[in-house]
């Protein structure tokens, strides 16, 4: 295996609705300042990755569009996935695994706004069977929230415990939409949205954007002072069919953290993709992540939630952590489908 | 035997509100007032019109805006003999791509008041606008081209636009 490396990312700041940009608008800057701050010709650049929704987008090929920001001239290699950023990165790790092209450029961006999210996510679902009910993310994710309540291992307060924590870790992050300093039994006095969940939650709904610059063992020094190596990264999906699963559980996340090799030396930190309060919890316990595992310092989902992109950024906020020296060993996961169905997870190492 | 199940009809219908960009919004509100608003690449110096906000060629914003004339040269056409659902216009009629002076991008138009067989590259054309109280936020508001009367402009002028 070839040595690969985050060794730049940058971010657009979350925001609820972004009225005046549209996607294109709001990555090119981003794409802009990743290649900038370390210093790579854009065309230098080997391969080209992006994660991103039409559906999201309401817009047909929005992704084509959005190669006007990144420049496309003179002619690249370029990929996409209808996934989150995060699996853009995967294949692009995959990409250099092939030794022809040193570097990369992934990113992911969407605006939750433009559309009923909770409907559009709707459309993801088995197509005979459950998304012509139309359930929406949210009712599905209180399905899964009652059968962990309805397991006796989890109270309410637990859920409201992961908002407080996250949104009072949110306010160092400028990247994050939603902070701020809670008390778990205030939280616990607001209504239900879909119960047992309440509106702290619940991810917002947030229009955003991330982008990072990937490259293999030599030039990642060029570029970096400490580059952040990819150790180990795999994804793993759970049936579609929501009834087969043990909904307390999460059987791909747990794949996904033994196949990344997580396991094989001490975890400092986690970046978690956790849309909901309870799959903070569900993940923790599949991946085996115990108290002195600090847990989503960025505020994480919970606090800026922009849709194909999410998942991207708990990786360069893991990344930017190594990068610093603050840690030398972390674990990112990124997540998609309803209920945690599809599990992403990267181990990052500092040298 | 019972019958097979060959179909099912499952509607689905989402409503978006998409928000154009800052580029394309200085577009729409300049076309609503009669003008055409494009952007000049900071580096290449090329005029997009209808903006993007980006150069594609560069990567990089464009800020500038430029005042575009609404007369242009014919770079390209088609004429369009086949009827099709949803045609608005009666067959044939030309389909031009107009380099519009002070853009570097062709624009696309009808071409009218004019014999289909006498349309050529280089034609020299003139916008036609509707009634500017029946304007809206959209290109729809250029009816169609028709020739201006000046001197077919020379193959070198817009060679670069095919």
């Amino acid at each position: 295996m070839r040595d690969i490396a985050l060794v730049s990312f940058a971010q657009a700041p979350s925001v609820r609705r972004e009225q005046i940009h549209n996607e294109v608008e709001i990555l090119m800057p981003v794409v802009a300042e990743a290649v900038r701050r370390c210093g790579i010709d854009r065309r230098d650049i080997g391969f080209t990755c992006s994660g991103s929704s039409d559906y999201l987008a309401g817009l047909p090929f929005s992704f084509v569009t959005a190669l006007d920001g990144v420049g496309a001239w003179p002619p690249i290699e370029e990929s996409h996935v209808e996934m989150d950023g995060a699996w853009a990165l995967y294949e692009a790790f995959v990409r250099l695994q092939h030794g022809d092209v040193d570097s990369a450029l992934v990113f992911g961006f969407g605006k939750s706004s433009v559309g009923p999210l909770r409907e559009v996510l709707s459309l993801q679902l088995d197509p005979y069977y459950v998304a012509p009910l139309w359930p929406d993310s949210i009712s599905l994710a209180a399905l899964q929230a009652r059968a962990l309540l309805d397991s006796g291992e989890y109270g309410e307060a637990d859920f409201a415990a992961v908002a407080v924590r996250s949104r009072r870790d949110a306010k160092s992050n400028p990247n994050a939409q939603l902070s701020g300093d809670f008390a778990v039994a205030e939280l616990l006095e607001s209504d239900y949205i879909a119960s047992p969940l309440r509106r702290h939650d619940c991810a917002p709904i947030s229009d955003g954007a991330c982008a990072a610059i990937l490259a293999s063992g030599d030039l990642a020094r060029q570029l970096c002072e400490r580059p952040a190596w990819i150790r180990g990264i795999d994804h793993r999906i759970d049936t579609i069919n929501i009834g087969d699963r043990n909904l307390c559980d999460s059987a791909s996340a747990k794949l996904a953290s033994e196949k990344s090799g997580a396991a094989a030396d001490k975890i400092e930190m986690a970046e978690l993709c956790a849309p909901f309060t309870h799959q903070e919890l569900i993940l923790r316990r599949a991946m085996g992540l115990g108290d002195e595992v600090r847990i989503n310092p960025s505020g994480g989902a919970l606090a800026a939630n922009p849709v194909m992109a999410s998942g991207l950024i708990r990786i360069v906020e893991l990344a930017a952590r190594i990068q610093s020296g603050e840690i030398d060993r972390g674990l990112a996961h990124a997540t998609q489908g309803p209920c945690l169905q599809q599990n992403l997870v990267c181990v990052l190492e500092g040298e | 035997m019972s019958e097979a199940v060959k179909k099912i009809v499952t509607p689905i219908s989402i409503e978006y509100t998409i928000t154009p960009g800052a580029a394309p919004t200085k577009f729409l509100r300049g076309i609503k007032e009669g003008r055409l608003l494009g952007q000049r690449c900071p580096k290449c110096s090329k005029v997009y019109l209808p903006p993007r906000g980006s150069c594609t060629v560069c990567a990089v914003p464009t800020v500038e805006e430029v005042e575009v004339s609404d007369q242009g040269t014919v770079t390209t056409f088609c004429v369009v003999n086949i009827p099709f659902y949803g045609q608005v216009q009666e067959i044939p009629y030309v389909c031009a791509a107009v380099v519009l002076d002070g853009a570097d991008l062709p624009c696309f138009g009808v071409v009218q008041e004019i014999a289909v067989e006498e349309v050529r590259m280089g034609l020299r054309v003139q916008a036609v606008w509707v009634a500017p109280e029946e304007r809206g936020y959209t290109l729809e508001n250029i009816k169609y081209f028709k020739p201006s009367g000046q001197a077919d402009a020379p193959f070198e002028s817009y060679r670069e636009h095919l």
